[in-house]
């Protein structure tokens, strides 16, 4: 599948920005205290920035983003319109939960309430997320049971990255949260490798032989393609990428994604300080750079069934 | 609505009987599809500025099958199937893509489409082709603005890759009424759908090519030992009593075509 620049963006800022928005509303629910104001109201404006951003970039896929308005009246029958409505049914109970916290030093209950509301309405939309990709049963990279916990593990550890270093940078650096952080990647770091573990192992169930109904004459083989040019299909459902390459972007997200941020953590944890707060920083910027490759390649290693009847062997 | 319209007993199908056996993969559907819906209900169609890369609706690829001489090459039109339970239409976040209730087509308005290109991840077959110049999905819509058209004439109110066919390897009808044309045809042919376990229940069949009664070596061998029996001498018969003689190539060809 192409792997398009605005939905690389869509899915990893809003998956950093809910994963964010996750940890922000515990820490409101378990820990609202005068002492944890500033941050709770900028680990909450952070979240729905990047929130925002990653919606905005999502719009930039449309044909017609004018249009995107629409997107969410079907969500009976579709993941991508159940997305878009919990994705702006969380700006409620996040907002109150910032104004709560704007009005009261102490917001006690409402923080409580509001807290726990607005991490599982960004556990809804990261789970809708998931599921726009994981639903359809004509990519097999994407229709397994590897493909939500994926989401989740990387949209915590991402937003438990950032949550860790605003910390730092607000002077509150915890080493409990660094040490979250770092088992979080861990966590996500097992779920990537048995992806990767099962898309090299498992193919598709449709072949050649079940997309044309030749398969009773023997193999099934393009002799002839119907066109000249590469059409839509191709471009859109027919990108591919050399093992060779993918083994070298698979190498980069282990150290840029997991390697890195996971010791920046560690040494974040151990020192403390201002030490602890450049690790931090460091470990988001790499975790960043990282998941953009991650999501890159959960694209470019996709294989759709329509290229069955352009030639592939396999989908 | 991307809800699927509820299935009832007798429920109408409208859908293609596309014959593998007779398509001569002359491309002729193809071309007189892109020049109805170019200009109908989703058109214009975008094509060809710098490379011929616009969208179409219909794609005749040709495949092989099988090795050596039992092989077959086998022209291979394909289009929207027309889903009785389409994906396209359930993943849609618009509603714009939708599957009619009175007939079963699958159609997108291309006055609420976003352009999202989600449908097109979900269809299996690759029948549905976004518009760049437009912004909004496009796909084969079995030519409703042609087969409900009381202008023409009531014979050509048939989609434009059946009305054009010159092999006759395209059928039009109801596929929802077992006693229709084509649903017998299907009956008759052993019609199968593609990719049935996808489990989106395509309402166009194919037809498979048929079983080579001559010209593979063992069927061959079987004619020739006939020549003495009570059975008709066949055209194969004469070729193969004197093989290398000039019209051998003719009587083969003419045994084949006159045994269908």
């Amino acid at each position: 599948m192409h792997p398009a620049l605005s939905v690389i963006v869509f899915t990893t800022a809003t998956g950093a920005g809910y994963g964010l928005l996750i940890w922000s509303g515990l820490l409101s629910a378990f820990s609202a205290t005068p002492a944890e104001r500033v941050v709770a109201l900028v680990t909450l404006a952070t979240a729905l920035l990047l929130v925002t951003l990653g919606l905005m970039s999502s719009t930039l896929h449309l044909g017609r983003p004018e249009r995107a308005w629409r997107a969410v009246s079907q969500w009976r029958t579709s993941w991508l319109s159940r997305e878009g409505l919990a994705a702006i049914a969380t700006y409620v109970p996040a907002t109150l939960l910032g104004l709560a916290w704007i009005v009261s030093p102490e917001p006690g209950l409402a923080a409580v309430l509001l807290g726990v509301v607005t991490a599982c309405c960004a556990v809804v939309t990261i789970y809708c997320t998931a599921m726009i990709y994981a639903s359809l049963k004509t990519v097999h990279q994407w229709r397994n049971q590897y493909v939500v916990p994926n989401y989740f593990a990387l949209g915590l550890y991402c937003g438990a990255l950032l949550f860790a270093a605003l910390l730092h940078l607000l002077g509150h650096g915890e080493p409990l949260v660094d040490g979250v952080a770092a088992v979080a990647g861990l966590v996500a770091l097992g779920g990537k490798l048995a992806y990767w573990r099962f898309i090299a192992t498992t193919r598709h169930e449709s072949t050649p032989e079940s997309a044309t109904g030749l398969g009773g004459i023997g193999k099934v083989r393009l002799f002839e393609a119907p066109h000249t040019e590469e059409n839509y299909l191709m471009r859109e459902m027919g990108f591919t990428i050399a093992r060779k390459h993918a083994d070298k972007i698979r190498k980069l997200i282990l150290l840029a994604l997991f390697g890195a941020p996971i010791v920046l953590m560690l040494i974040s944890l151990l020192l403390g300080g201002l030490p602890a707060g450049v690790a931090a920083v460091l470990a988001v910027l790499s975790a960043g750079a990282g998941v953009m490759a991650e999501r890159w390649l959960f694209f470019a290693e996709a294989k759709h069934t329509v290229m069955l009847y352009y030639g592939a062997r396999t989908a | 609505m991307t809800c699927l319209p509820e299935a009832v007993p007798g429920q109408k199908k409208l859908g293609l009987v596309i014959d593998l056996d007779t398509c001569v993969g002359c491309h002729a559907c193809a071309v007189n599809c892109k020049e109805w819906n170019a200009s109908g209900h989703s058109g214009p169609l975008t094509d060809y500025q710098n490379t011929s890369d616009g969208v179409w609706f219909n794609r005749v690829h040709t495949f092989e099958a099988g090795e050596g001489e039992t092989s077959r090459t086998v022209n291979f039109p394909r289009s929207c199937l027309h889903c009785e339970e389409p994906a396209c239409v359930t993943v849609c976040p618009t509603g714009a893509s939708y599957k009619r209730a009175e007939d079963g087509i699958v159609l997108v308005n291309a006055d609420t489409c976003i352009g999202c290109k989600l449908c097109s991840w979900a269809c299996p077959y690759g029948a549905r082709e976004f518009d760049e110049d437009d912004g909004v999905m496009k796909k084969c819509t079995l030519c409703v603005d042609k087969i409900y058209n009381d202008n023409l004439p009531e014979a050509d109110r048939v989609p434009a890759c059946v009305a054009t066919c010159p092999s006759h390897a395209r059928h039009f009808g109801d596929l929802g009424d077992p006693n229709s044309d084509v649903s017998i045809l299907v009956a008759e042919r052993g019609g199968y759908e593609l990719m049935p376990e996808l489990g989106y229940k395509p309402v166009n069949r194919y037809l498979p090519p048929r079983p080579r009664k001559n010209g593979a070596p063992a069927p061959l061998a079987a004619a020739s030992s006939s020549c003495g029996s009570d059975e008709a001498i066949s055209l194969l018969d004469l070729a193969m009593k004197k093989p290398d003689g000039k019209g051998s190539a003719f009587l083969r060809w003419a045994d084949r075509v006159l045994s269908r």
